[in-house]
């Protein structure tokens, strides 16, 4: 086991050095540098541009370096110093910014996968148990659809059901007047009323997939000898069930948090745009659209690398879980 | 076994006849197909089949909501739809449109309307269905806030959403097989790089990086090629899939007999990879690919709605959508959000069950 996690970590370093260079990359992708944003800007306002300004700037980013000297400044000062760099339409450091939002993102993405496991677990069995019933009919359907709607859309469509047939608007993960209030019961109360919508928005099409995954394993397994063996003994149909061929089927289930981490992380940026949630989405959008790299590039690094950590740990959960997978 | 010996046309059959067979019962991808087929084809005339061009704007008819189609008029067929009033609502004090009955726009067929270049050669002016005088409304999906007719819309989009789709597809087809079979056929170092560069590729989360690579293009290029390097963002992500089935299917057939038995007679890689493998899991592949391209079309919506995909003039899709991305707009005009809705919905589902049947049809022994 410690064999296997000690690998499992040696080759998780290549990714995060090249999710680093990828994010850098983005980060210089615009046209033009950060300084020509940073004067341009400054000139607008119409502040007398200091040159020794400039060139203490110049020097602290690096930029008359090469690339591979500029990148190394940039690594080297987020892993000894944690600095992330300025976010220049904002003028205060990124840090300053991002932790809460990085932290609301996974929180919503932690709770969907919960949500979409704690659901699409007994309906897969279900499914698969009463095969071409009414209710397989049903769950297949509405399966397929969710697959099929982009989750954005479907955050619009709950947005308008509410708004036209309930008159009240929903979006935001707390009504207004909590905004910014400290934490107490109502608040909190608040927030459950509001956070299911992102959840089931953002687990829709995770949750489709998943049963049909669960379905797919069961069906394989149940109709397998020793289930007949199992059944002929006379034991219950339901302790059976649950005891054999659901472990089995079991598995591949858990092996999904791997794809499914950055999938809800991707579908939590777009849904959060469209219902305004306080978290990485609308600021990433922002960042990028007034091509404030060093924070969208921060958000993108940050967003990734802890995607990949949660991988790990799911990674590891797994191998302890399961034998054959620490033994490969 | 014994029902192939009874049966001797299914041992003489090719293997695309007997994957024609095994699709054709799959009642549900059958119907995905012809809806495919439909889309397509819509792609292809939406010139023609649109009764408007798609820019062309109604300064009278803003936001006007969807008109119903009548068919018969005192009986007799003439399909036609109802004029706009306008009347002020006292609540929300605004204008809305209610119908008129009073006046009756006939709908012709094969009408002179706009002119338009039929894909881009061959000036025309027929549409499939008209009105007689220009100006005259007719908006059977509603019109946007500049009085552009959102069927028509719809129509141009689906060529840009749906040929998204197949060009990104083969972009990330071509990537996919050459990476997935060179990690597959010759396995080793070769195959353990290009796993670790598939996992890393799959385990950033895709839309932060789509967005930071597409909001770098600038605003400013020629609508063709902000198209072509969108579509290029997406593929380049896409790919990884198709590259582990590529590579699955490689190991499996490098150990088959009739591969060991092509490489004693001193067969090239290359010809044993055209001659031997690829028309072996060929429609393993095409199953794969129809899967793939529903993601293609997603991420183009998702992109192009967040505002940092396909810019205007283009329609697409997702640049429809954008038109309702706050809920004000929604609320007060909701067919831009259900007409290009139902038109991504349709298009993935029906392209889902297409790519269930062909994958169930893959395996034409099984």
């Amino acid at each position: 086991m410690r064999d296997y996690i000690i690998r499992r970590i040696l080759y998780m370093i290549p990714t995060i050095i090249a999710i680093s260079v990828i994010a850098f990359t983005i980060i210089r992708l615009p046209p033009g540098d950060y300084l020509t944003t940073v004067i341009a800007e400054l000139s607008a306002s119409g502040a007398a541009v200091d040159s020794g300004t400039i060139a203490a700037l110049r020097d602290r980013y690096g930029l008359g370096d090469p690339s591979y000297i500029q990148y190394l400044k940039w690594i080297s000062r987020i892993v000894l110093h944690g600095d992330f760099g300025l976010s220049f339409e904002k003028n205060v450091p990124v840090n300053a910014l991002i932790w809460d939002r990085l932290g609301a993102t996974f929180g919503i993405s932690i709770l969907t996968l919960l949500f979409i496991w704690a659901f699409a677990f007994p309906i897969g069995i279900f499914s698969a148990v009463r095969k071409y019933s009414m209710g397989d009919y049903v769950v297949t359907f509405f399966g397929f659809l969710g697959l099929a709607t982009p989750n954005f859309l479907l955050a619009l469509v709950l947005m308008y059901v509410s708004v036209r047939y309930f008159g009240q608007s929903v979006g935001g993960l707390v009504s207004p007047e909590f905004i910014d209030t400290a934490w107490s019961w109502d608040k909190a109360i608040d927030l459950v009323a509001h956070i299911w919508l992102p959840i089931v928005v953002i687990g829709a099409s995770g949750m489709a997939a998943l049963i049909r995954i669960m379905r797919a394993n069961l069906l394989d397994e149940l109709y397998r000898p020793y289930v007949v063996t199992a059944r002929a003994k006379g034991m219950s149909e339901f302790s059976l069930l649950l005891r054999y061929p659901v472990r089995v089927a079991l598995n591949p289930f858990l092996s999904t948090v791997g794809w499914m981490l950055p999938t809800l992380v991707s579908g939590e940026i777009v849904v959060s745009v469209v219902l305004s949630l306080p978290t990485t989405g609308p600021m990433l959008l922002r960042a990028l659209l007034s091509q404030d790299m060093y924070l969208a590039g921060s958000i993108i690094l940050i967003a990734s690398l802890m995607t990949v950590l949660g991988t790990l740990l799911s990674d590891i959960l797994l191998a302890w879980v399961d034998p054959r997978i620490r033994y490969q | 076994m014994s029902a192939t010996i009874a049966e001797p046309r299914l041992v003489l059959a090719g293997q695309w006849t007997l994957f024609w067979w095994k699709f054709r019962r799959h009642r549900v991808a059958v119907a995905g197909l012809g809806v495919i087929l439909a889309l397509y084809l819509v792609a292809a005339f939406a010139e023609f089949l649109a009764p408007f061009p798609p820019d062309l704007p109604n300064t009278r008819y803003t936001y006007a909501p969807p008109q119903a189609l009548h068919l018969f008029m005192d009986g007799a067929f003439a399909p036609h739809v109802l004029g706009y009033k306008v009347q002020i609502d006292p609540v929300a004090m605004r204008r809305v449109f209610v119908e008129n009955p009073a006046e009756r726009i006939p709908v012709r067929f094969l009408a002179e309307g706009p002119a338009y270049d039929m894909w881009g050669l061959f000036p025309m002016r027929t549409h499939l269905i008209g009105v007689d005088r220009p100006g005259q409304p007719l908006f059977l999906l509603g019109a946007d806030r500049l009085g552009r007719d959102l069927l028509s819309r719809v129509l141009y989009a689906t060529r840009v959403s749906l040929s998204i789709g197949l060009v990104g597809v083969t972009i990330s087809l071509s990537l996919g097989v050459l990476l997935g079979g060179l990690s597959g056929y010759f396995g080793g170092a070769i195959d353990t790089i290009i796993q670790r560069l598939i996992e890393l590729v799959r385990s950033i989360p895709t839309i932060p990086l789509w967005m930071g690579m597409a909001a770098a293009v600038p605003t400013s290029w020629p609508p063709l090629r902000t198209y072509f390097i969108i579509t290029l963002i997406i593929s380049l992500i896409g790919w990884t899939s198709l590259a582990r089935e590529v590579r699955g299917k490689f190991l499996v057939l490098r150990h088959e007999d009739f591969i060991t038995a092509a490489r004693l007679d001193g067969l090239s890689d290359l010809a044993i990879i055209y001659q031997h493998m690829v028309p072996s899991f060929l429609s393993h592949i095409i199953a794969a690919v129809t899967l793939a391209i529903p993601g293609m079309i997603l991420a183009e919506t998702a992109l192009s709605f967040l505002g940092i995909g396909l810019q205007p003039p283009i329609v697409s899709w997702g640049v429809l959508l954008q038109e309702s991305q706050n809920i004000r707009a929604v609320a007060s005009a909701p067919w831009l959000l259900f007409a290009p809705g139902a038109a991504v919905v349709t298009a993935v589902l029906a392209l889902n069950f297409l790519g269930d049947g062909l994958r169930d049809a893959a395996d034409p022994y099984a």
